[in-house]
């Protein structure tokens, strides 16, 4: 007996709002409310709504013969919940029928399957918690996010307790195999993996309305007609699709529902095929053979790896960074961070990073709220940033609210601005602030400049400037200085006896002025 | 294929972008098989002339007595402008070579058969009185030569070309790498903005330097959407063992805005943006490098912002220290309010200098590897700068990928598009 496992993602990541650098420490909402509920909105209406319509007409006709699969990703259900809850009232209907099952993933459909186990774990069991709570039945299959897989990864799983996962049938790992079968992992033979039909699933998800596809219009018959004439050996065939497809990247107006209404009774009619799920496949076949994954894989653009969300500089740095918090992450008690974190880890803020498309992919553009990978980087980046410093401030005292800026960045002068009009004294402050800076510079200057400089400053400024001061970078300046004026400078400052702090001050800013001056 | 073009500098005496555009395009036709007659108003004998022959306008011989010249006379109006309205006015003053009265003289005297006209060759005060002469030359070296096709380069040399034109009716293609309103904004010079228009009325085809441009010349000049084609500039390679390692000699990283301190060029949205930066990064200068009629202002209002010990200007910078301003520098900045095309970018990008650059400037249309802000937007400019400074992966995809695109932005690509304009209204 052949079967057809329809298998749908939804996922939607929380979009951040444009973060600028001067919003960190300042601004606790990143997300761009607006624009997140516009697109929930639009596509509840436009694809999930209508399609899951169509999934229940055809449960209700065909019963037990009919069935779906679903993943959806915390972030999908958190913003349903948030913005249309029609949407999840409209999935628990088509649990309530017992012919659809639902998927386990990480809760925000994260990367961190490729970062740490034990996260990993974590963020699974919090996914597989929300899944029962809504829809009833605990998850035992498991999908990653874009299908990311490789040996190691399955193992895993495996010792998270489920049974089968899905992932890309693709071309590298397969070699001359065919992914309509049963296989297993290399590493734990006992989880069982289901291997995406590309080919086919590509046929609707990605060419049904392209009119230069020799193959269009594609009809519910022809498609028939193809799953017909493969090798009859064969046990299954997996077609994995985007649930955005129906209504979304291909629109009502291509034929896409009617399509899909008419598959069922064409291949219930027309073919031995029956519909499955991936738990009831993985209860009824075996494997044919492991299948080899030392190499990550995913189901993403031609190179079906990671290089959509991983690999140029700014997705490593993002990536770095992100997890460098992980310790900090697993500690704090504060729910509102905790929620953040998980967002902050979805994969599509990597993606948007991903400079492939700079020669191809429309397919990165879509739903891309940035107008550059770069764009992308620095906003993630600044609200990291944020993100970083309030978590670090929920650990060093978890009952203050955190508000404060590191000291990493100079504090902001807020009323700088006006101070500065409206006295004199003001802004001497903030001069005084940068001479520091400026005697600095003043150690690098090169020799000419240094005789330049002990020929417009006097002697006095200098020893009271350099009094407080000590170490190599001293004495490198030191030995820029003409002997005999080194001599002198050092009988000046032993002279010197407890000076005012003000009279330091005053010679310091004297020199700042002059370093000033000489750029 | 030979064309016959019309530029007003030429390497090495150049005072704007226009010359070393010429230079790279004429280049670049070469490469394509197009041979280039070139004509510029004085030619010092150093010019480079690997790519074409130049011919020196001042050498021209013109027989004044001829009819059509005579009739060309009558047409021309003698325009004299404010200096300050001029594009490119450069440190020299106009350098008077040729006597105030000698139209009149010429005119008058008719014993006189033939006559050589000295041309400056320089941006200046009689500027409108030499583009006139310049005209008559023209008509007279379209009689005298052989080619296929005009080509003339900003409005400075269309009057020229329309001469060439009328003399030789062979078809005129005029480029436009600077409209009046880039160079003075909505406050244009109306007689500036005629000659343009003319030039562009009268011209078979028109090259723009950018989508930007040739969308000013179809809405503000009303020119034909059809005829109007935009080609965009390219730059000449460098070779690598040219690029000089400066250092810095200042901890701070240094954000650099390079260019004429004017209107066009934005430089007040780059000083807001600097201040937004310090108020949250101490360690950074900023520099303004160049000269221009709202330096003062500039000055000032970094003075009233309190942060002049981390703003810097360095006045008018020449060939090395530009090369040395960008090796100091981190990020480069060119908030331009209005720019055709815009080659700065591209220079910096040479150097490894991550650019941030104004969505309303040509070379934008062009370049991915660029944070792209709009002008006015000082929230974007300064949170780019500050991501330049901060986020290390930034300035390494843009040493990476930078320079490499600039490289690919070839003379030879561009002058294909340009032959294929020339084809067109043969």
């Amino acid at each position: 007996m052949r079967s057809i496992c329809f298998y749908f993602q939804i996922h939607q990541p929380y979009r951040l709002k444009t973060f600028r650098f001067f919003d960190i420490g300042a601004d606790d909402n990143y997300f761009d409310d607006y624009q997140n509920r516009t697109i929930i909105k639009r596509i509840v209406e436009r694809s999930y709504l209508p399609m899951n319509k169509l999934l229940l007409d055809l449960i209700n006709e065909y019963g037990s013969a009919f069935k779906v699969s679903f993943s959806i990703s915390g972030t999908a259900l958190d913003q349903f919940e948030q913005y249309a809850p029609e949407a999840l009232h409209s999935f628990k209907k088509l649990a309530e029928t017992g012919n659809v099952e639902f998927l386990a993933e990480t809760y925000a459909h994260s990367l961190i399957s490729l970062y740490d186990s034990n996260e990993f774990a974590a963020q699974v069991a919090k996914h597989s918690a929300r899944i029962e709570s809504l829809f009833g039945l605990k998850p035992t299959s498991f999908r990653n996010t874009e299908l990311i897989y490789s040996d190691r990864i399955g193992e895993k799983v495996y010792d998270m307790g489920y049974n089968v996962m899905l992932t890309e049938g693709a071309k590298h790992i397969l070699g001359w195999k065919s992914p309509d079968f049963m296989y297993c992992n290399a590493v734990n033979p006992k989880l069982k993996v289901l291997l995406r039909n590309f080919q086919l699933s590509d046929d609707i998800g990605f060419r049904f309305s392209n009119q230069s596809w020799s193959e269009w219009p594609l009809t519910a018959e022809k498609f028939t007609q193809w799953l017909q004439d493969l090798d009859p050996k064969q046990q299954v065939v997996n077609l994995f699709l985007d649930y955005e497809t129906f209504g979304e990247h291909q629109w009502a107006e291509t034929g896409i529902f009617d399509f899909m209404k008419k598959l069922p009774q064409q291949i219930l009619a027309r073919t031995k095929y029956k519909f499955d799920t991936p738990a009831g496949l993985a209860a009824r076949l075996q494997p044919v053979s492991a299948i080899l994954v030392p190499n990550t894989i995913s189901w993403a653009d031609e190179e079906r790896d990671l290089t959509a969300w991983l690999g140029n500089d700014m997705q490593d740095e993002a990536f770095e960074a992100l997890y460098k918090l992980l310790p900090l992450a697993q500690k704090t008690q504060n729910p509102e961070l905790q929620k953040k974190w998980l967002y902050l880890q979805t994969s599509d803020h990597f993606y948007y990073m991903c400079t492939k498309w700079f020669s191809d992919g429309t397919v990165h553009k879509y739903f891309n709220p940035y107008a550059s990978p770069y764009e992308a980087f620095i906003n993630y980046m600044n609200v990291l940033s944020d993100f970083t410093i309030r978590l670090q401030n929920d650990s060093q005292h978890s009952d203050t609210p955190p508000s404060e800026v590191p000291d990493l960045y100079i504090k902001k002068r807020k009323s700088t601005q006006t101070e500065v009009k409206n006295s004199p004294q003001a802004g001497l402050t903030a001069e005084t602030s940068s001479s520091i800076a400026d005697l600095e510079v003043l150690f690098s200057l090169s020799k000419p400049k240094v005789k330049q400089f002990i020929k417009n400053i006097d002697i006095q400024s200098l020893a009271y400037s350099i009094y407080d001061r000590s170490g190599a970078e001293l004495e490198k300046f030191r030995k820029k200085l003409p002997e005999s004026y080194n001599e002198e400078l050092t009988r000046i400052i032993s002279e010197i006896k407890r000076p005012r702090k003000s009279t330091i001050e005053h010679h310091k800013n004297k020199i700042s002025e002059f370093i000033r001056s000489l750029f | 294929m030979k064309v016959l073009m019309f530029g007003w500098e030429f390497p090495p005496h150049i005072t704007g972008g226009l010359g070393t555009a010429c230079f790279g395009m004429t280049k670049g036709l070469l490469k394509n098989k197009v041979e280039v007659l070139f004509v510029v108003p004085k030619a010092y004998g150093d010019e480079s002339e690997e790519a074409v022959r130049l011919i020196n306008a001042s050498d021209v011989l013109i027989d004044i007595h001829s009819k059509e010249n005579l009739e060309f006379w009558k047409n021309i109006t003698y325009l004299e402008v404010n200096s300050s309205l001029v594009p490119y006015v450069g440190p020299e003053a106009f350098d008077n070579l040729v006597s105030q009265d000698i139209k009149e003289e010429y005119e008058t005297n008719s014993s006189v058969f033939e006559a050589k006209y000295i041309f400056s060759g320089k941006y200046g005060e009689n500027l409108l009185e030499e583009v006139a002469r310049y005209a008559l030359v023209g008509a007279q070296i379209a009689a005298n030569s052989q080619f296929d096709v005009i080509h003339a380069h900003d409005w400075l040399t269309y009057a020229a070309g329309i001469a060439a034109k009328k003399a030789s009716g062979k078809p005129l293609v005029v480029h436009m790498h600077a409209t009046e309103f880039d160079r003075s904004g909505e406050n244009i010079n109306q007689r500036v903005y005629d000659i343009e228009r003319e030039g562009m009325m009268a011209a078979d085809r028109v090259i723009a330097v950018s989508n930007l441009t040739r969308n000013i010349v179809i809405t503000k000049y009303g020119i034909p959407a059809e005829k109007v084609v935009a080609v965009h500039n390219a730059v000449e390679p460098v070779e690598k063992l040219d690029l000089v390692e400066y250092t810095s000699h200042v901890p701070e990283k240094i954000v650099t805005f390079l260019g004429r301190v004017t209107y066009q060029k934005g430089p007040e949205y780059f000083i807001e943006a600097a201040y937004k930066v310090l108020q949250r990064d101490n360690n950074v200068r900023f520099v303004m490098a160049g000269t221009g009629d709202l330096l003062e202002k500039m000055i000032r209002r970094v003075a009233q912002l309190r942060m002049s010990s981390k703003f810097h200007f360095t006045g008018f910078l020449k060939g090395d220290s530009v090369d040395r301003m960008f090796g100091m520098s981190d990020v480069y900045v060119m908030p331009s309010v209005s720019e055709p095309f815009g080659i700065s970018p591209l220079e910096a990008m040479r150097s490894n200098v991550p650019v941030v650059i104004s969505k309303q400037s040509g070379v934008a249309e062009i370049l991915q590897h660029a944070l792209k802000v709009d002008f006015w937007d000082i929230d974007a400019m300064a949170d780019a700068i500050y991501a330049l400074l901060r986020y290390k992966s930034l300035p390494a995809m843009f040493a990476k990928y930078g320079a490499k695109e600039v490289d690919n932005l070839k003379w030879e690509n561009a002058a294909r598009h340009i032959k294929k304009v020339y084809a067109d209204v043969l």
